[in-house]
Protein backbone atom coordinates (compact mmCIF):
# COMPACT_ATOMS: atom_id res chain seq x y z
CA UNK A 1 0.00 0.00 0.00
CA UNK A 2 1.50 3.24 -0.98
CA UNK A 3 0.35 6.07 1.87
CA UNK A 4 0.12 9.50 0.68
CA UNK A 5 2.65 12.49 0.94
CA UNK A 6 2.02 15.98 1.48
CA UNK A 7 3.91 16.80 -2.23
CA UNK A 8 1.02 15.04 -3.53
CA UNK A 9 -1.64 17.41 -2.20
CA UNK A 10 -2.86 20.48 -3.56
CA UNK A 11 -5.19 23.49 -3.70
CA UNK A 12 -6.77 21.56 -6.74
CA UNK A 13 -8.30 19.47 -4.13
CA UNK A 14 -10.75 22.22 -3.66
CA UNK A 15 -11.79 21.92 -7.30
CA UNK A 16 -13.44 18.57 -6.57
CA UNK A 17 -15.11 20.04 -3.77
CA UNK A 18 -15.96 22.89 -5.53
CA UNK A 19 -17.78 20.89 -8.17
CA UNK A 20 -19.71 18.58 -5.44
CA UNK A 21 -20.78 22.26 -3.75
CA UNK A 22 -22.00 23.28 -7.32
CA UNK A 23 -24.06 20.54 -7.65
CA UNK A 24 -25.57 20.52 -4.31
CA UNK A 25 -26.09 24.61 -4.93
CA UNK A 26 -28.07 23.21 -8.17
CA UNK A 27 -30.42 21.58 -5.39
CA UNK A 28 -30.10 23.35 -1.98
CA UNK A 29 -34.00 23.77 -1.47
CA UNK A 30 -34.45 19.95 -1.56
CA UNK A 31 -30.86 19.70 0.45
CA UNK A 32 -31.60 22.00 3.62
CA UNK A 33 -35.03 20.24 3.87
CA UNK A 34 -33.77 17.51 5.84
CA UNK A 35 -31.30 19.34 8.19
CA UNK A 36 -34.14 21.86 9.03
CA UNK A 37 -37.02 19.35 9.76
CA UNK A 38 -34.98 16.72 11.61
CA UNK A 39 -34.41 18.04 14.67
CA UNK A 40 -38.09 19.16 14.81
CA UNK A 41 -39.37 16.04 14.05
CA UNK A 42 -37.09 14.34 16.99
CA UNK A 43 -37.48 17.60 19.13
CA UNK A 44 -41.69 16.64 18.83
CA UNK A 45 -41.76 12.96 19.06
CA UNK A 46 -39.10 12.81 22.52
CA UNK A 47 -40.16 16.47 24.02
CA UNK A 48 -43.56 15.85 23.63
CA UNK A 49 -43.77 11.79 23.57
CA UNK A 50 -41.23 10.66 25.52
CA UNK A 51 -39.40 12.91 28.17
CA UNK A 52 -42.90 13.11 30.05
CA UNK A 53 -42.01 9.10 30.62
CA UNK A 54 -38.15 10.01 30.90
CA UNK A 55 -38.80 13.00 32.93
CA UNK A 56 -35.53 14.95 33.97
CA UNK A 57 -32.15 13.59 34.36
CA UNK A 58 -28.65 14.68 35.89
CA UNK A 59 -26.04 16.15 33.66
CA UNK A 60 -22.87 17.94 34.58
CA UNK A 61 -24.44 18.09 38.53
CA UNK A 62 -27.90 20.16 36.60
CA UNK A 63 -30.61 18.65 36.28
CA UNK A 64 -31.81 19.13 32.11
CA UNK A 65 -35.17 17.74 30.57
CA UNK A 66 -34.74 14.62 28.42
CA UNK A 67 -34.84 16.82 24.84
CA UNK A 68 -32.07 19.16 26.35
CA UNK A 69 -30.24 16.16 26.88
CA UNK A 70 -30.66 14.48 23.05
CA UNK A 71 -30.13 18.22 21.57
CA UNK A 72 -26.77 17.59 21.07
CA UNK A 73 -26.80 13.91 20.36
CA UNK A 74 -28.75 14.78 17.29
CA UNK A 75 -25.99 16.93 16.17
CA UNK A 76 -23.60 14.54 16.32
CA UNK A 77 -25.33 11.80 14.45
CA UNK A 78 -26.09 14.35 12.04
CA UNK A 79 -22.61 15.27 11.88
CA UNK A 80 -21.90 11.14 11.11
CA UNK A 81 -24.68 10.53 8.81
CA UNK A 82 -24.02 13.81 6.06
CA UNK A 83 -20.17 12.80 6.22
CA UNK A 84 -20.61 8.81 5.86
CA UNK A 85 -23.48 8.60 3.56
CA UNK A 86 -21.61 11.11 1.06
CA UNK A 87 -18.38 8.98 1.04
CA UNK A 88 -19.85 6.24 0.67
CA UNK A 89 -22.97 5.80 -1.71
CA UNK A 90 -22.21 9.51 -3.51
CA UNK A 91 -18.57 8.83 -3.88
CA UNK A 92 -19.13 5.25 -5.03
CA UNK A 93 -21.57 6.53 -7.65
CA UNK A 94 -18.93 8.60 -8.98
CA UNK A 95 -16.29 6.40 -8.43
CA UNK A 96 -18.07 3.18 -10.32
CA UNK A 97 -20.68 4.28 -11.79
CA UNK A 98 -20.89 7.91 -13.19
CA UNK A 99 -16.27 7.32 -13.64
CA UNK A 100 -16.19 10.91 -12.67
CA UNK A 101 -13.26 10.20 -10.86
CA UNK A 102 -11.65 8.76 -14.48
CA UNK A 103 -12.69 12.44 -16.24
CA UNK A 104 -10.72 13.46 -13.36
CA UNK A 105 -7.65 11.50 -13.35
CA UNK A 106 -7.33 13.11 -17.20
CA UNK A 107 -6.82 16.41 -15.92
CA UNK A 108 -3.88 17.84 -14.09
CA UNK A 109 -5.22 16.42 -10.43
CA UNK A 110 -4.33 12.96 -9.14
CA UNK A 111 -6.10 10.26 -7.06
CA UNK A 112 -5.15 12.07 -3.65
CA UNK A 113 -6.23 15.09 -4.33
CA UNK A 114 -9.51 13.82 -5.85
CA UNK A 115 -10.08 11.34 -2.18
CA UNK A 116 -9.48 14.55 -0.26
CA UNK A 117 -11.00 16.96 -1.95
CA UNK A 118 -14.47 14.02 -1.87
CA UNK A 119 -13.53 14.05 2.07
CA UNK A 120 -13.64 17.50 2.72
CA UNK A 121 -16.34 18.00 0.49
CA UNK A 122 -18.70 15.27 2.57
CA UNK A 123 -17.05 17.29 5.91
CA UNK A 124 -18.91 20.36 4.15
CA UNK A 125 -21.99 18.66 4.43
CA UNK A 126 -21.69 17.93 7.97
CA UNK A 127 -20.96 21.80 8.48
CA UNK A 128 -23.97 23.04 6.59
CA UNK A 129 -26.49 20.46 8.35
CA UNK A 130 -25.05 21.47 11.50
CA UNK A 131 -25.28 25.31 10.93
CA UNK A 132 -28.92 24.63 10.01
CA UNK A 133 -30.22 21.95 12.66
CA UNK A 134 -28.11 24.24 15.37
CA UNK A 135 -30.09 27.19 14.19
CA UNK A 136 -33.47 25.44 14.62
CA UNK A 137 -32.20 23.81 18.22
CA UNK A 138 -31.20 27.22 19.43
CA UNK A 139 -34.43 28.62 18.41
CA UNK A 140 -36.10 26.22 20.32
CA UNK A 141 -34.10 27.45 23.48
CA UNK A 142 -32.30 24.36 24.10
CA UNK A 143 -28.60 25.34 23.27
CA UNK A 144 -26.75 27.67 25.04
CA UNK A 145 -24.50 30.70 23.63
CA UNK A 146 -21.29 31.31 22.78
CA UNK A 147 -20.24 27.31 23.54
CA UNK A 148 -22.64 26.50 20.59
CA UNK A 149 -20.87 28.06 17.98
CA UNK A 150 -17.66 25.43 18.78
CA UNK A 151 -20.15 22.83 17.09
CA UNK A 152 -19.34 23.97 13.81
CA UNK A 153 -15.38 23.61 13.89
CA UNK A 154 -16.26 20.10 15.76
CA UNK A 155 -18.64 19.25 12.73
CA UNK A 156 -15.41 20.00 10.40
CA UNK A 157 -13.36 17.69 12.53
CA UNK A 158 -15.98 14.84 13.07
CA UNK A 159 -17.18 15.21 9.40
CA UNK A 160 -13.79 14.68 8.42
CA UNK A 161 -13.43 11.54 10.84
CA UNK A 162 -16.46 9.85 9.58
CA UNK A 163 -16.00 11.32 5.85
CA UNK A 164 -12.73 9.27 6.29
CA UNK A 165 -14.42 5.85 7.93
CA UNK A 166 -16.54 5.64 4.75
CA UNK A 167 -13.97 6.64 2.53
CA UNK A 168 -12.28 3.46 3.93
CA UNK A 169 -15.71 1.33 3.27
CA UNK A 170 -16.12 2.32 -0.02
CA UNK A 171 -12.37 1.13 -0.90
CA UNK A 172 -13.22 -2.00 0.49
CA UNK A 173 -16.62 -2.88 -0.34
CA UNK A 174 -16.99 -4.96 -3.90
CA UNK A 175 -20.46 -3.36 -4.72
CA UNK A 176 -22.38 -0.94 -3.63
CA UNK A 177 -25.41 -3.15 -1.74
CA UNK A 178 -22.28 -3.98 0.73
CA UNK A 179 -22.49 -0.93 2.37
CA UNK A 180 -25.29 -2.19 4.05
CA UNK A 181 -22.87 -4.35 6.37
CA UNK A 182 -20.51 -1.73 7.78
CA UNK A 183 -24.18 0.29 8.42
CA UNK A 184 -25.69 -2.35 9.93
CA UNK A 185 -22.47 -3.17 12.00
CA UNK A 186 -21.31 -0.20 12.93
CA UNK A 187 -23.17 2.88 12.34
CA UNK A 188 -26.23 1.71 14.12
CA UNK A 189 -24.80 0.49 16.76
CA UNK A 190 -22.93 3.80 16.96
CA UNK A 191 -26.06 5.85 16.77
CA UNK A 192 -27.82 3.98 19.68
CA UNK A 193 -24.57 3.49 22.00
CA UNK A 194 -22.42 6.70 21.93
CA UNK A 195 -24.47 8.62 24.56
CA UNK A 196 -26.98 10.09 21.84
CA UNK A 197 -30.56 8.84 23.43
CA UNK A 198 -28.99 7.84 27.25
CA UNK A 199 -26.00 8.25 29.86
CA UNK A 200 -23.92 5.92 29.37
CA UNK A 201 -23.78 4.78 32.89
CA UNK A 202 -27.17 3.77 32.79
CA UNK A 203 -24.80 0.85 30.80
CA UNK A 204 -23.01 -1.64 32.24
CA UNK A 205 -19.35 -1.70 33.03
CA UNK A 206 -18.15 -3.62 30.54
CA UNK A 207 -20.22 -1.74 27.24
CA UNK A 208 -19.18 1.69 28.82
CA UNK A 209 -15.51 0.55 28.15
CA UNK A 210 -16.53 -0.90 24.81
CA UNK A 211 -18.35 2.41 23.87
CA UNK A 212 -15.13 4.54 24.72
CA UNK A 213 -13.46 3.57 21.26
CA UNK A 214 -16.43 4.55 19.74
CA UNK A 215 -15.88 8.00 17.74
CA UNK A 216 -19.59 8.93 18.45
CA UNK A 217 -19.27 8.72 22.07
CA UNK A 218 -16.36 11.65 21.64
CA UNK A 219 -18.06 13.24 19.47
CA UNK A 220 -21.71 13.60 21.47
CA UNK A 221 -19.33 13.78 24.62
CA UNK A 222 -17.66 17.09 22.74
CA UNK A 223 -21.24 18.35 21.29
CA UNK A 224 -23.19 18.44 24.83
CA UNK A 225 -20.31 20.20 26.42
CA UNK A 226 -20.05 23.41 24.33
CA UNK A 227 -23.77 23.52 23.57
CA UNK A 228 -24.86 23.16 26.93
CA UNK A 229 -21.81 24.89 28.32
CA UNK A 230 -21.00 21.96 30.77
CA UNK A 231 -17.07 22.46 30.30
CA UNK A 232 -14.89 19.19 32.00
CA UNK A 233 -11.66 17.87 31.49
CA UNK A 234 -13.31 14.52 29.77
CA UNK A 235 -13.41 16.90 26.75
CA UNK A 236 -9.90 17.22 26.35
CA UNK A 237 -9.39 13.80 25.92
CA UNK A 238 -12.33 13.22 23.63
CA UNK A 239 -11.17 16.09 21.55
CA UNK A 240 -7.59 14.56 21.29
CA UNK A 241 -9.17 11.45 19.92
CA UNK A 242 -11.12 12.67 17.63
CA UNK A 243 -8.13 14.36 16.07
CA UNK A 244 -6.05 11.64 16.11
CA UNK A 245 -7.92 9.14 14.71
CA UNK A 246 -8.62 11.75 11.96
CA UNK A 247 -4.89 12.42 11.12
CA UNK A 248 -4.72 8.52 11.04
CA UNK A 249 -7.92 7.64 8.65
CA UNK A 250 -7.77 10.73 6.43
CA UNK A 251 -4.27 8.98 5.01
CA UNK A 252 -5.05 5.14 5.34
CA UNK A 253 -8.93 6.25 3.56
CA UNK A 254 -6.48 8.01 0.59
CA UNK A 255 -4.14 4.74 0.39
CA UNK A 256 -6.78 2.09 0.69
CA UNK A 257 -8.66 4.03 -2.57
CA UNK A 258 -5.38 4.06 -4.33
CA UNK A 259 -4.59 0.80 -3.93
CA UNK A 260 -8.21 0.25 -5.48
CA UNK A 261 -8.40 1.94 -8.21
CA UNK A 262 -4.65 2.06 -9.44
CA UNK A 263 -4.22 -0.92 -10.92
CA UNK B 1 11.87 15.91 -30.96
CA UNK B 2 8.79 13.75 -31.08
CA UNK B 3 6.15 14.93 -29.56
CA UNK B 4 5.73 11.26 -27.82
CA UNK B 5 7.91 8.68 -27.03
CA UNK B 6 7.41 5.13 -25.88
CA UNK B 7 10.03 2.86 -25.54
CA UNK B 8 9.96 -0.71 -23.79
CA UNK B 9 6.87 -0.37 -22.30
CA UNK B 10 5.58 -3.18 -20.16
CA UNK B 11 2.62 -4.02 -18.16
CA UNK B 12 1.85 -6.90 -16.44
CA UNK B 13 -1.80 -7.89 -14.11
CA UNK B 14 -0.52 -10.73 -11.76
CA UNK B 15 0.51 -13.55 -14.51
CA UNK B 16 -1.09 -11.72 -17.06
CA UNK B 17 1.19 -9.81 -19.88
CA UNK B 18 -1.48 -7.04 -21.35
CA UNK B 19 1.91 -5.05 -22.56
CA UNK B 20 4.93 -7.08 -23.51
CA UNK B 21 7.57 -4.67 -24.81
CA UNK B 22 6.23 -1.81 -26.74
CA UNK B 23 8.23 0.89 -28.61
CA UNK B 24 6.95 3.82 -30.97
CA UNK B 25 7.10 7.26 -31.26
CA UNK B 26 4.21 10.45 -32.34
CA UNK B 27 6.08 12.83 -34.37
CA UNK B 28 4.29 16.42 -34.41
CA UNK B 29 0.94 16.83 -36.05
CA UNK B 30 0.28 13.88 -37.19
CA UNK B 31 -2.00 10.82 -36.40
CA UNK B 32 -0.71 7.77 -34.93
CA UNK B 33 -2.86 4.59 -34.77
CA UNK B 34 -2.55 1.90 -32.39
CA UNK B 35 -4.20 -0.95 -33.75
CA UNK B 36 -5.09 -4.48 -32.24
CA UNK B 37 -7.73 -6.39 -31.61
CA UNK B 38 -9.84 -6.65 -28.03
CA UNK B 39 -7.25 -7.50 -25.26
CA UNK B 40 -4.13 -6.73 -27.52
CA UNK B 41 -2.79 -3.77 -24.49
CA UNK B 42 -4.21 -0.72 -26.52
CA UNK B 43 -6.31 0.56 -23.48
CA UNK B 44 -3.35 -0.21 -20.88
CA UNK B 45 -0.92 1.07 -23.34
CA UNK B 46 -3.35 4.56 -23.75
CA UNK B 47 -3.60 4.31 -19.47
CA UNK B 48 -0.03 4.44 -18.87
CA UNK B 49 0.65 7.55 -21.22
CA UNK B 50 -1.53 9.51 -18.45
CA UNK B 51 -0.35 8.37 -15.30
CA UNK B 52 -3.86 6.41 -14.91
CA UNK B 53 -2.10 2.85 -14.71
CA UNK B 54 1.54 2.79 -13.10
CA UNK B 55 4.07 1.26 -15.80
CA UNK B 56 6.14 -1.78 -15.02
CA UNK B 57 9.07 -0.46 -17.03
CA UNK B 58 10.07 1.34 -20.06
CA UNK B 59 10.37 4.85 -20.81
CA UNK B 60 7.54 7.51 -21.20
CA UNK B 61 8.30 10.78 -22.48
CA UNK B 62 5.52 13.35 -23.81
CA UNK B 63 6.66 16.77 -25.00
CA UNK B 64 10.12 15.47 -24.04
CA UNK B 65 9.46 15.67 -20.19
CA UNK B 66 9.73 12.58 -18.36
CA UNK B 67 6.06 10.99 -17.28
CA UNK B 68 7.43 10.49 -13.78
CA UNK B 69 8.52 13.77 -13.11
CA UNK B 70 6.29 16.27 -15.33
CA UNK B 71 2.81 14.26 -14.68
CA UNK B 72 1.17 17.38 -14.12
CA UNK B 73 2.80 19.40 -16.62
CA UNK B 74 2.00 16.47 -19.30
CA UNK B 75 -1.40 16.38 -18.26
CA UNK B 76 -2.08 19.92 -18.64
CA UNK B 77 -1.20 20.13 -21.89
CA UNK B 78 -2.93 16.97 -23.82
CA UNK B 79 -6.80 16.01 -23.73
CA UNK B 80 -7.69 12.79 -23.00
CA UNK B 81 -10.98 11.07 -24.76
CA UNK B 82 -11.45 7.81 -22.90
CA UNK B 83 -13.22 4.48 -24.11
CA UNK B 84 -16.29 5.07 -21.52
CA UNK B 85 -18.82 7.74 -21.26
CA UNK B 86 -17.54 9.62 -18.15
CA UNK B 87 -19.95 12.80 -18.86
CA UNK B 88 -20.60 13.89 -15.60
CA UNK B 89 -24.88 13.42 -15.05
CA UNK B 90 -25.46 16.52 -12.52
CA UNK B 91 -24.22 18.84 -15.15
CA UNK B 92 -25.42 20.27 -18.14
CA UNK B 93 -23.94 20.12 -21.40
CA UNK B 94 -22.62 23.51 -21.38
CA UNK B 95 -21.48 23.15 -17.54
CA UNK B 96 -19.72 19.82 -18.23
CA UNK B 97 -17.34 21.93 -20.78
CA UNK B 98 -17.33 24.61 -18.13
CA UNK B 99 -16.80 22.62 -14.90
CA UNK B 100 -14.33 20.52 -16.84
CA UNK B 101 -12.36 23.24 -17.61
CA UNK B 102 -11.85 24.28 -13.87
CA UNK B 103 -9.61 21.66 -13.24
CA UNK B 104 -7.19 22.97 -15.43
CA UNK B 105 -7.58 26.24 -13.77
CA UNK B 106 -8.64 28.07 -17.36
CA UNK B 107 -10.61 31.55 -16.24
CA UNK B 108 -14.11 30.90 -16.03
CA UNK B 109 -15.04 33.92 -19.04
CA UNK B 110 -12.11 32.26 -21.03
CA UNK B 111 -13.88 28.73 -20.06
CA UNK B 112 -16.94 29.97 -20.97
CA UNK B 113 -16.09 31.39 -24.87
CA UNK B 114 -14.15 27.82 -25.73
CA UNK B 115 -17.12 25.82 -24.00
CA UNK B 116 -18.78 27.83 -26.78
CA UNK B 117 -16.83 27.01 -29.16
CA UNK B 118 -16.74 23.59 -28.91
CA UNK B 119 -20.59 23.33 -28.76
CA UNK B 120 -20.24 25.34 -32.26
CA UNK B 121 -17.80 23.44 -33.98
CA UNK B 122 -18.78 19.85 -32.50
CA UNK B 123 -22.41 21.02 -33.89
CA UNK B 124 -24.12 20.75 -30.21
CA UNK B 125 -24.77 24.73 -29.53
CA UNK B 126 -28.54 23.51 -29.47
CA UNK B 127 -28.20 21.05 -26.82
CA UNK B 128 -26.30 22.91 -24.71
CA UNK B 129 -28.99 23.23 -21.67
CA UNK B 130 -30.10 19.38 -21.98
CA UNK B 131 -28.69 16.85 -19.23
CA UNK B 132 -26.55 14.30 -19.88
CA UNK B 133 -29.08 11.71 -19.57
CA UNK B 134 -30.99 12.28 -22.50
CA UNK B 135 -28.43 12.52 -25.11
CA UNK B 136 -28.06 9.43 -27.46
CA UNK B 137 -24.82 7.87 -27.94
CA UNK B 138 -23.37 9.93 -30.88
CA UNK B 139 -24.17 13.27 -28.88
CA UNK B 140 -22.30 12.05 -25.90
CA UNK B 141 -19.05 10.77 -27.97
CA UNK B 142 -19.19 14.26 -29.35
CA UNK B 143 -19.17 15.72 -26.12
CA UNK B 144 -16.87 13.71 -24.49
CA UNK B 145 -14.36 15.15 -27.91
CA UNK B 146 -15.55 18.12 -26.89
CA UNK B 147 -14.54 18.06 -23.44
CA UNK B 148 -10.83 16.57 -24.31
CA UNK B 149 -10.46 19.83 -26.33
CA UNK B 150 -11.28 22.21 -23.38
CA UNK B 151 -7.51 22.83 -22.54
CA UNK B 152 -6.71 23.62 -26.19
CA UNK B 153 -4.12 19.76 -26.09
CA UNK B 154 -0.87 19.83 -28.01
CA UNK B 155 -1.83 16.27 -28.06
CA UNK B 156 -4.99 14.30 -28.55
CA UNK B 157 -5.30 10.82 -27.04
CA UNK B 158 -8.17 8.89 -27.94
CA UNK B 159 -8.94 5.32 -27.08
CA UNK B 160 -11.40 3.58 -29.25
CA UNK B 161 -13.21 7.13 -30.36
CA UNK B 162 -16.57 5.55 -32.37
CA UNK B 163 -17.13 2.31 -30.79
CA UNK B 164 -20.75 1.36 -30.55
CA UNK B 165 -21.61 4.33 -32.74
CA UNK B 166 -24.06 4.67 -35.74
CA UNK B 167 -22.66 5.43 -39.37
CA UNK B 168 -23.89 8.86 -39.43
CA UNK B 169 -22.28 9.97 -35.91
CA UNK B 170 -18.87 7.92 -36.75
CA UNK B 171 -18.85 9.92 -40.17
CA UNK B 172 -19.29 13.51 -38.52
CA UNK B 173 -16.60 12.20 -35.75
CA UNK B 174 -14.20 11.47 -38.58
CA UNK B 175 -14.83 14.88 -40.51
CA UNK B 176 -14.01 16.61 -37.15
CA UNK B 177 -11.02 14.59 -36.54
CA UNK B 178 -9.54 15.16 -39.50
CA UNK B 179 -10.18 18.71 -39.15
CA UNK B 180 -8.32 18.82 -36.19
CA UNK B 181 -5.76 16.79 -37.73
CA UNK B 182 -5.68 19.74 -40.37
CA UNK B 183 -5.33 22.95 -38.01
CA UNK B 184 -2.00 20.76 -36.94
CA UNK B 185 -3.36 19.14 -33.50
CA UNK B 186 -1.13 15.94 -33.30
CA UNK B 187 -3.56 12.56 -32.33
CA UNK B 188 -2.95 9.16 -30.53
CA UNK B 189 -6.14 7.07 -31.76
CA UNK B 190 -6.65 3.56 -31.06
CA UNK B 191 -9.20 1.45 -32.67
CA UNK B 192 -10.02 -1.63 -34.08
CA UNK B 193 -12.02 -0.50 -37.30
CA UNK B 194 -10.00 -0.67 -39.82
CA UNK B 195 -11.45 2.17 -42.07
CA UNK B 196 -11.02 4.54 -39.39
CA UNK B 197 -7.37 4.16 -39.49
CA UNK B 198 -6.92 4.27 -43.48
CA UNK B 199 -9.15 7.51 -43.07
CA UNK B 200 -7.39 9.14 -40.23
CA UNK B 201 -3.89 7.36 -39.24
CA UNK B 202 -0.76 8.60 -41.29
CA UNK B 203 1.14 5.99 -39.34
CA UNK B 204 0.04 3.43 -37.23
CA UNK B 205 1.35 0.15 -35.30
CA UNK B 206 -0.55 -3.21 -34.82
CA UNK B 207 -0.59 -4.76 -31.57
CA UNK B 208 -1.63 -7.78 -30.57
CA UNK B 209 -0.72 -9.72 -27.49
CA UNK B 210 0.48 -6.74 -26.10
CA UNK B 211 2.94 -7.33 -28.66
CA UNK B 212 3.93 -4.73 -32.04
CA UNK B 213 3.56 -7.26 -35.05
CA UNK B 214 3.95 -4.32 -37.89
CA UNK B 215 4.59 -0.47 -38.35
CA UNK B 216 4.38 1.90 -41.30
CA UNK B 217 2.24 3.77 -43.22
CA UNK B 218 -1.15 2.08 -44.14
CA UNK B 219 -1.63 1.94 -47.99
CA UNK B 220 2.53 1.17 -47.50
CA UNK B 221 1.59 -1.59 -45.10
CA UNK B 222 -0.87 -3.06 -46.92
CA UNK B 223 0.68 -3.03 -50.54
CA UNK B 224 3.73 -4.32 -48.94
CA UNK B 225 2.43 -7.09 -47.06
CA UNK B 226 -1.10 -8.04 -48.43
CA UNK B 227 -0.75 -7.01 -52.27
CA UNK B 228 -2.92 -4.65 -54.67
CA UNK B 229 -5.99 -6.58 -54.47
CA UNK B 230 -8.41 -9.27 -53.31
CA UNK B 231 -10.01 -11.64 -54.93
CA UNK B 232 -13.21 -13.41 -52.93
CA UNK B 233 -14.37 -16.48 -54.12
CA UNK B 234 -17.57 -18.16 -52.86
CA UNK B 235 -18.70 -21.35 -52.76
CA UNK B 236 -14.87 -22.94 -54.50
CA UNK B 237 -15.58 -26.13 -56.77
CA UNK B 238 -12.47 -28.23 -57.42
CA UNK B 239 -12.40 -27.13 -61.08
CA UNK B 240 -11.32 -23.53 -59.39
CA UNK B 241 -8.97 -25.21 -56.81
CA UNK B 242 -7.22 -26.55 -60.03
CA UNK B 243 -7.34 -23.42 -61.47
CA UNK B 244 -5.59 -21.47 -58.93
CA UNK B 245 -3.61 -24.59 -58.12
CA UNK B 246 -1.93 -24.00 -61.51
CA UNK B 247 -2.17 -20.34 -61.37
CA UNK B 248 0.68 -20.68 -58.11
CA UNK B 249 -1.20 -17.60 -56.34
CA UNK B 250 -1.53 -16.71 -52.82
CA UNK B 251 -4.92 -18.35 -51.69
CA UNK B 252 -6.46 -18.04 -48.02
CA UNK B 253 -8.75 -21.43 -47.77
CA UNK B 254 -11.67 -20.38 -45.43
CA UNK B 255 -13.68 -23.62 -46.40
CA UNK B 256 -16.58 -22.09 -47.68
CA UNK B 257 -14.80 -19.05 -48.86
CA UNK B 258 -11.38 -18.19 -51.01
CA UNK B 259 -9.27 -15.56 -50.29
CA UNK B 260 -6.48 -14.63 -53.24
CA UNK B 261 -4.17 -11.75 -53.21
CA UNK B 262 -3.00 -10.22 -55.95
CA UNK B 263 0.31 -8.65 -56.41
CA UNK B 264 -0.78 -6.56 -59.32
CA UNK B 265 -2.97 -5.64 -62.01
CA UNK B 266 -6.63 -7.93 -62.85
CA UNK B 267 -5.37 -10.25 -65.39
CA UNK B 268 -5.95 -13.22 -63.19
CA UNK B 269 -9.60 -12.05 -62.33
CA UNK B 270 -10.33 -11.37 -65.94
CA UNK B 271 -8.94 -15.13 -66.81
CA UNK B 272 -10.61 -16.76 -63.80
CA UNK B 273 -14.32 -15.19 -64.99
CA UNK B 274 -13.80 -16.16 -68.85
CA UNK B 275 -12.31 -19.80 -68.24
CA UNK B 276 -13.74 -20.73 -65.10
CA UNK B 277 -16.80 -19.50 -63.53
CA UNK B 278 -17.83 -15.47 -63.20
CA UNK B 279 -20.33 -16.15 -60.54
CA UNK B 280 -19.51 -15.93 -56.70
CA UNK B 281 -16.55 -14.09 -57.69
CA UNK B 282 -15.54 -10.18 -56.56
CA UNK B 283 -12.03 -8.33 -56.84
CA UNK B 284 -11.53 -5.76 -54.36
CA UNK B 285 -8.82 -3.52 -53.36
CA UNK B 286 -6.58 -5.24 -50.41
CA UNK B 287 -7.16 -3.51 -47.32
CA UNK B 288 -6.09 -2.71 -43.85
CA UNK B 289 -8.74 -5.35 -42.89
CA UNK B 290 -6.94 -8.11 -44.61
CA UNK B 291 -3.19 -7.13 -43.19
CA UNK B 292 -5.02 -6.99 -39.92
CA UNK B 293 -6.68 -10.31 -39.97
CA UNK B 294 -3.07 -12.18 -41.85
CA UNK B 295 -1.50 -10.73 -38.66
CA UNK B 296 -3.50 -11.13 -36.24
CA UNK B 297 -5.78 -14.20 -37.29
CA UNK B 298 -9.00 -15.16 -37.51
CA UNK B 299 -10.09 -16.92 -34.18
CA UNK B 300 -12.61 -14.72 -31.62
CA UNK B 301 -10.88 -12.71 -29.21
CA UNK B 302 -13.03 -12.91 -25.70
Amino acid sequence: MKWPTPSQISARSLRVWQRNFSIYRQNWKISFVPPLLEPLLYILAFGVGLAVMVGELEYGGEKISYTTFIAPGLVSVAIMYNAFFETTYNSFVRMYYQKTFDALLATPLNLEEIILGEMLWAATKSVIAVTLMTCVISLCGFFSFPGTLLLIPLALLGGLLFAALGMICTALVPGIEMFNLPIFLGITPMFLFSGTFFPLQNLPNWAQVLAQFLPLTHLVTLARGCSLHVWSGDLWFSLLYLLVATLLLLPLAIALMVRRIVV
Amino acid sequence: MPILKVESLRKNYGTLTAVDGISFDVQSGECFGLLGPNGAGKTSTIRMLYGYTPRDSGLLEVFGLDIDKGLREIKRRIGICQQEDSLDPDLSVRDNLIGYARYFAIPKPEAERRADELLGFFALQNRAKDKIMVLSGGLKRRLMLARALVNQPELLILDEPTTGLDPQSRQLLWEKLAELKKQGLTILLTTHYMEEAERLCDRLVIVDHGRILVEGKPAALVQERVGHSVLEIADPDQPLRDFLAREKCRVEDLGSRLLVYLDHGDELFLKLTREVRAEGCMLRPAGLEDLFLNLTGRELRE
